[in-house]
């Protein structure tokens, strides 16, 4: 799981490497740490907001070192829906069970539908709709535009999916 | 002053557009040191053949009047392997059944010993490893730069001027009926079908639409580049394609307002061939408008290269040819 987590350090050198090394050794995988130095809180303690990978059954174990060491763990939050992908579906995508195909992603348990717009000019005539699906990571990402491409696929819906933007030197 | 051969073979819009440009490009190609003659012109009714070079203007000017270059009985394979001269130049239009009569004509042209330059995506989108191993066999040159983009340098660009880069991947969209349907579509609020019949009214779509609109001619060109760029052995049924006679004008609508376009995007890398309506952000460089062509080119040292212009037209496409003319004549 990802987990982004406020700690509060005290105003004394070598805190840093103290909160950032249980993480380490808890084999979490730090994504960023935003060290705002120079905002303090009203405890006079130093903010930092660090974004890791970790293994979800050592993260009480991972808080409870940090508290031990003197660090404050003020906020734990759990990172869930990083990556988004926006996609065009043009069909009879209401008379397809537009529920369906929302639950489809959405029961996946990694990625959800954040956003959608529907266009139905006339009755007879086919709708056009823009989805916007969030999910964990860019796998799990890719793993949701399967599924969407296999719902599409299934209904006879038309996917238009994004072009590719992380590809190398984009 | 070097003396260089050509016979053109075809003369519909492209061999006449090679043929205007030679005529417009004497001096030029003199101060090159090029001293270009064309012996032998053909189209499907006859040919002219003269070893001392044919007035370009008067076969020009009899084909307009007369609707045929011929004076002689004489035909394309005649000139190919009897006339003498240095490189053929195949124009015939594109056969994507069997890539006839453009793959017979190249294959006599090697048998012949004469280097090619093309504009037929036809025998190279069925036949390309064996035209390019049969060239390379014999110590020939083999050039196709107008088969893909029209003017657009592709090839040049990746085999030159990047030499030395690995090519991770290609997206382009090389289509410019489908360009100019979508982008007026999408500026117009039009439907796929109003916006079809302006298209065919100004000669931007043919009567029958189906090789453009269905991705047919998109997925030819992404073949041309897999095989070439990146050496596979691909044919149509490794490509796969969707057209974009379903989209509809709300679709374009919804991305317009969440700053996309919808453009017919190929697109080769790991091995996958896909010809695919894509959502392209407004600001990218893939998001060219009306009939242009672009490529966009993902390479290991220099990152992403995106060149875009005229992807038909009859001198726009003989650009290309003189280009991988001259470079014949540089390098042979």
């Amino acid at each position: 799981m990802i987990v982004s987590m406020t700690l509060e350090l005290k105003d004394i050198p070598g805190q840093l490497v103290l909160a950032l090394s249980p993480i380490s050794e808890f084999h979490g995988n730090i994504m960023s740490v935003i060290h705002q130095h120079d905002e303090k809180t009203p405890r006079g303690t130093i903010p930092v907001q660090v974004t890791f990978e970790i293994e979800h059954r050592v993260l009480d174990k991972l808080i409870e070192r940090l508290e031990n060491s003197g660090v404050k763990v003020a906020r734990v939050g759990e990172e869930r829906l990083r990556s988004t992908v926006s996609v065009i579906l043009i069909g009879h995508i209401v008379h397809s069970d537009m529920g369906d195909t929302i639950d489809k992603i959405d029961s996946s348990g990694f990625a959800e539908v954040v956003d959608m717009s529907l266009s139905m000019p006339a009755v007879e005539k086919t709708s056009s709709g823009y989805l916007v699906i969030n999910a964990v990571g860019e796998d799990e990402l890719g793993k949701a535009l399967d599924i969407m491409r296999e719902v599409a696929n299934k209904k006879d819906l038309l996917m238009i999916e994004p072009i590719r933007l992380n590809s190398v030197g984009a | 002053m070097k003396t260089v051969k050509i016979s053109i073979i075809g003369f519909g819009a492209v061999g006449q557009g090679v043929a205007l440009s030679i005529l417009s490009k004497r001096e030029y190609l003199k101060k090159q040191g090029i001293d270009l003659y064309v012996v032998g012109i053909s189209d499907s009714k006859g040919s002219e053949i003269n070893a001392r070079g044919i007035d370009i203007e008067n076969a020009l000017l009899r084909k307009k009047q007369k609707g045929s270059v011929a004076v002689g009985t004489r035909d394309a394979h005649d000139i190919i392997s009897d006339v003498e001269h240095d490189i053929v130049v195949e124009a015939t239009p594109t056969n994507i059944n069997n890539g006839e009569p453009g793959l017979g004509n190249m294959r006599l042209a090697l048998k012949s010993g004469k280097h090619i330059v093309t504009s037929n995506k036809g025998p190279l989108a069925l036949h390309f490893n064996e035209l390019k191993e049969e060239a390379q066999d014999n110590g020939l040159f083999f050039r196709y730069e107008a088969t893909v983009g029209g003017a657009v340098p592709i090839f040049n660009l990746v085999n030159e001027a990047l030499a030395g880069n690995t090519v991770v991947g290609i997206e382009g969209i090389l289509n410019g009926t489908c360009n100019y349907i979508l982008t007026r579509m999408s500026e117009e609020r039009m439907p796929y079908d109003l916006v079809l019949k302006e298209a065919q009214e100004l000669g931007i779509a043919e009567a029958d639409p189906t090789y453009d609109v269905e991705g047919i001619d998109s997925a030819i060109k992404l073949i041309i580049i897999a095989n070439s760029i990146f050496g596979l052995d691909s044919t149509y049924k490794d490509v796969n394609v969707t057209g974009i006679t379903k989209i509809t004008p709300e679709a374009l609508e919804l991305a317009s307002r969440n700053n996309y376009v919808v453009k017919l995007v190929c697109e080769a890398r790991d091995g996958k061939l896909t010809v695919a309506p894509r959502l392209v952000p407004k600001r990218h460089p893939l998001a060219v408008g009306g009939t242009l062509n672009v490529a966009s080119i993902l390479t290991d040292l220099a990152g992403r290269i995106t060149i875009s212009g005229k992807g038909a037209g009859s001198i726009e496409t003989a650009s290309s040819i003189l280009s991988d003319i001259l470079y014949i004549a540089r390098n042979s």
